[in-house]
């Protein structure tokens, strides 16, 4: 116990860079770098077993204003980098930091088996639904019919549900939460940390300059109560202003009711992000309006990480076979001697 | 029945079938017996792309050639002395290549009108003169087989497929070869099923005493084994030589290697290899493509492992942009490329060395890296170790080009003692005081390889051009320049870190022939050989970026010089552009090897068109 009381407490200060942050005034990006440090400050882990690396874009300049290992690798590949940094060390702390263009088009695949695969990576994806840094395109996440620079006559491309994207490659933690919350963020990055496996956490950020308002809806306090779903932990699905309307299950579809003297809260489908597979996780991802947005935990559950399985391996592998013996590998097969 | 013996100096053996036939197999138990007899030996593995391409078909024709020798070899053999042929198919294709007055081992019973149509034969051609000047021996192998195992308890069908056993053991017989090396392999391989492992060795000892017994075949031949520089030998392929020479470089580095790679032939075989031994803690993964790969490959490095990554030429591509982030990094990786002929999908299971521009070019802006090229299949062990050595010590992606040639191709390897190669040093810094990301080696420019877990070193990299010395992010014009040029500097200054050039023959003279890679066989042989008559030395460049420091001066004493090469004249550019020669290409690019007349012929005609009559000693 003595060790623990020596243990140096970091505060978010000790993850603040000497670089100067330079996004736009009033981004999103702001209030998650300052959570992201706060999380990390919190975790008890020494700075230099942080690696936090990133791809391209807005959000993408993060690792240089976190005072951590860093790496600002290239469009879309940031997760395999990182894959590369946890397998090689599995005991760094390995932090994604990626945009809607980046880690759903064109990282897609890297994200997709990244989720898959389960590495114990701790994956931020900031959500503006707009490519910013290359000055207002639409993105994978944007709406249909969006009008941007590059589609003056609306957008033709159906949006993904990033979410929906995690359930379906299989990912062991799913969450929500946005920018504009700092506290719930702070919350759901603190279980994203704890999580031993790979964490995928959309975070619902407003670009000001390109997209300004995108979800103006979700957080803005006249609105924010009918439009947004907090998900609590072992709770049933209520949301409204005074707290009356409910998501109830008809079958296999969702459905919102009103509570009262027909529908009881017992009636509504109770939260549980530990259910088995992934169905329910699917289910909350897809809501979308009339539905509120659900915001929170939508699914956890622990399997063995790539990371550990590869090393497991090789553990395995010299316990049975002894530490590599390499004269021995070379002699292996038929060998002969010439005199 | 005694028979006689004749004394031959080398044999080139081509076996030749369906590719359902087991020729792959059959050639490599052969060549393991005639390894371990002594005999010096190089192979041709030579298989379609498809894994069963429509049976009897002349594009499912799967050949193995081997040459073997009681002299020192450097090829396959241009031409085989012996076929054996399994199918109509297999006759078809390889019989232009059979020398005159050759053996001729035929499976008779595959001669059947539908192979025949197949194959596009109108006629017969064990039925008209079309052999009449090979030594032909019509065996029906099949029914012989089947014969032979009728009360082995096995079906019918695994019978048939035990025919390549009776093959080879005729062939084991013609060549005075032992089976019991093959014995014991069969009864491992097939361990799990007794009945099979037995058929297959009966079948085996059937070809042999047919052999043995069968009056049309009058004699058998002797081939005394080869005087080899003393040591312990193996058979090694170049992807297995290569994929050892990793697992060495990471032992000698003291320093775990890791190995991200995504399937493609013919560099597949090395992930297969490395992912057997992890016991020396070797971590693979198989990435989801070759983009993946490539930033696995990278972060493992930044984490301070020996970082590898292997690949063939659409794979290069694709890497081209990370590639580009490891040069910018500055951290220490090798990239495996193991040609094959392109572009596009082109030729994946056939040879070629046309990615030597992409290697040194194939990356936007000003992006230059390190390449070497092993020279024989035994060499890739020796070059991988060197990637690596170059790796770490200049802190930069070296590229390690292969060739499918030598990747597949197999030769005696003299297996080397571990504590006789110097060690690959390895320096991570941990003093916060004096650290600094993008300061300098003075001698080599390297940078630091400051690993994370390191406290007091938490720095950032990336992709952005980086302030000298402090590696921040930089915009600035004049830093820009300045880091340019260092990242070149760099590259360059390995030349005082590699061997000089050696030259094959006297050091100045008429014709200089220049080769790299996998032509090292062909090339040298070919030199030789015209060395009897002509003024002609030749080198063969291992190290091709940098070159050896003295190649510029070895160019410039000889008056012609002749580059044969697998691509449309790729090493010639290079050559002409650096050091204004004026290099003739020699090309070949037709996904196979160059055989030494061809080089022979080629570099003779050459010469008469410049006049070199004269240039005979």
């Amino acid at each position: 116990m003595e060790d623990l009381k020596n243990l140096p407490t970091l505060t978010r200060k000790d993850f603040v860079s000497s670089q100067e942050v330079r996004w736009c005034p009033g981004c999103g990006d702001y209030s998650i770098l300052a959570q992201a440090q706060k999380t990390m400050a919190d975790m008890g882990i020494p700075r230099e077993k942080f690696v936090v690396v990133s791809g391209i874009g807005c959000s993408s300049r993060m690792p240089y204003y976190v005072n951590t290992y860093g790496f600002h690798t290239i469009h879309g590949r940031a997760p395999t980098v990182a894959t590369g940094i946890k397998v090689a060390n599995p005991d760094l702390n390995v932090w994604v930091v990626t945009g809607d263009g980046d880690s759903l088009s064109i990282g897609g695949n890297h994200t997709l088996h990244a989720l898959r695969k389960n590495i114990d990576l701790k994956i931020l994806l900031f959500n503006n639904q707009i490519y910013g840094l290359t000055k207002g395109q639409y993105s994978p996440t944007s709406e249909l019919g969006k009008k941007t620079k590059s589609s003056p006559y609306g957008s033709v491309d159906y949006p993904l549900s990033p979410l929906s994207f995690a359930a379906g490659a299989g990912a062991t933690f799913i969450a929500r939460t946005l920018a504009s919350d700092p506290v719930h963020m702070g919350e759901v990055m603190g279980q994203a940390a704890k999580h031993r496996g790979v964490a995928f956490v959309e975070i619902l950020q407003n670009c000001v300059i390109f997209n300004d308002n995108a979800y103006g809806e979700l957080t803005e306090k006249e609105t924010r109560p009918e439009r947004i779903l907090q998900l609590e932990q072992g709770k049933p699905l209520v949301f409204g202003k005074d707290r009356k309307k409910g998501i109830r299950l008809n079958g296999l579809t969702p459905e919102i009711v009103e509570l009262g003297d027909d529908v009881k809260e017992s009636d509504l489908l109770v939260h549980d992000a530990g259910r088995a597979g992934l169905n329910y996780a699917f289910l909350l991802a897809e809501m979308e309006s009339p539905f509120p947005i659900p915001i929170g935990i939508f699914h956890r559950e622990d399997r063995p990480t790539l990371d550990q399985m590869i090393h497991a391996q090789v553990a395995q592998a010299r316990k049975a076979l002894g530490e590599g013996d390499l004269m021995k590998v070379f002699r292996s097969g038929e060998v002969w001697e010439v005199a | 029945m005694k028979k006689d013996i004749e004394e031959l100096q080398d044999v080139v053996i081509r076996f030749a079938g369906d590719s359902g036939d087991g020729m792959q197999l059959t050639g490599t138990q052969f060549t393991k017996t005639t390894a371990v007899l002594g005999n010096d030996i190089a192979t041709l593995p030579d298989y379609p792309s498809e894994i069963r391409a429509p049976q009897g078909s002349l594009a499912g024709v799967s050949a193995f050639q081997i040459n073997f020798s009681s002299r020192d070899i450097r090829t396959p053999g241009d031409d085989p002395n012996v076929l054996v042929a399994m199918n109509p198919a297999a006759l078809k294709t390889s019989l232009k290549d059979l020398v005159e007055g050759g053996i001729l081992v035929i499976n008779e019973d595959a001669f059947n009108a539908q192979n025949l149509a197949k194959a596009g034969y109108a006629t017969n051609p064990l039925e008209d003169s079309a052999l009449s000047r090979y030594l032909v021996y019509r065996i029906p192998i099949t029914t012989m087989t089947v014969s032979a195992l009728k009360d082995s308890g096995i079906s019918k069908k695994e019978m048939d497929r035990s025919r390549n056993f009776f093959a080879l053991g005729l062939m084991f017989w013609l060549f005075q070869r032992p089976m019991d090396i093959t014995v014991e392999w069969i009864r491992k391989k097939f361990s799990k099923d007794k009945n099979i492992a037995e058929a297959n060795v009966l079948a085996l000892t059937a070809g042999y005493n047919y052999g043995e017994n069968a009056e049309v075949i009058k004699k058998h031949y002797r081939i005394a084994p080869a005087k080899n520089v003393p040591g312990t030998y193996r058979n090694i392929t170049g992807n297995e030589a290569a994929a050892l020479g990793f697992l060495t470089a990471a032992k000698l580095a003291n320093t775990p290697l890791f190995y991200g790679s995504y399937p493609i032939t013919p560099a597949s075989d090395i992930l297969h290899e490395l992912s057997k031994h992890k016991n020396f803690g070797v971590l693979t993964l198989q990435a989801e493509d070759e983009i993946a790969a490539m930033g696995a490959t990278i972060g493992a490095s930044f984490a301070g492992l020996m970082a590898l990554t292997g690949t063939s030429g659409p794979g290069l591509s694709l890497k081209s942009e990370a590639m580009g982030l490891a040069v910018m990094t500055e951290l220490p990786m090798v990239i495996a490329n193991v040609q094959r002929g392109g572009p596009s999908t082109g030729l994946p299971t056939k040879t070629e060395q046309s990615d030597l521009l992409q290697a040194m070019y194939g990356r936007h802006s000003e992006c230059p890296l390190a390449v070497v090229a092993p020279a024989t299949s035994a060499d890739c062990f020796q070059m991988a170790v060197e990637a690596f050595r170059i790796a770490v010590k200049f802190m930069t992606p070296v590229i390690y080009l292969s060739d499918g040639y030598l990747a597949n191709g197999t030769e005696p390897w003299r297996i080397p003692e571990i504590d006789s190669l110097p060690k690959i040093e390895v320096k991570h810094p941990t003093d916060p005081a004096s650290f600094k990301p993008y300061a300098r080696d003075e001698k080599t420019l390297s940078r630091p390889w400051a690993i994370p877990g390191t406290p007091g070193l938490e720095h950032r990299i990336g992709g952005l051009e980086k302030l000298n010395i402090q590696g921040t992010v930089s915009h600035d014009p004049a830093n820009h320049d300045v880091m340019m040029h260092l990242r070149a500097e760099k590259i360059e200054r390995i030349a005082d870190h590699i061997p000089l050039q050696e030259v094959f023959g006297k050091p100045e003279g008429k014709v200089l022939v220049v080769g790299w890679g996998g032509t090292y066989g062909a090339i040298t042989s070919a030199v030789e050989e015209l060395q009897k008559e002509y003024s002609v030395s030749s080198i063969h460049i291992r190290y091709l970026n940098p070159f050896p420091k003295n190649l510029g001066e070895i160019l410039s004493k000889f008056e012609t010089i002749i580059v044969p090469e697998l691509n449309l004249g790729q090493l010639a550019h290079l050559l002409r552009a650096k050091y204004l020669v004026e290099a003739i290409s020699f090309p070949k690019v037709q996904g196979q090897p160059f055989k030494i007349r061809e080089i022979i012929d080629g570099i003779k005609k050459i010469m008469e068109t410049k006049g070199g009559s004269s240039w005979k000693i």
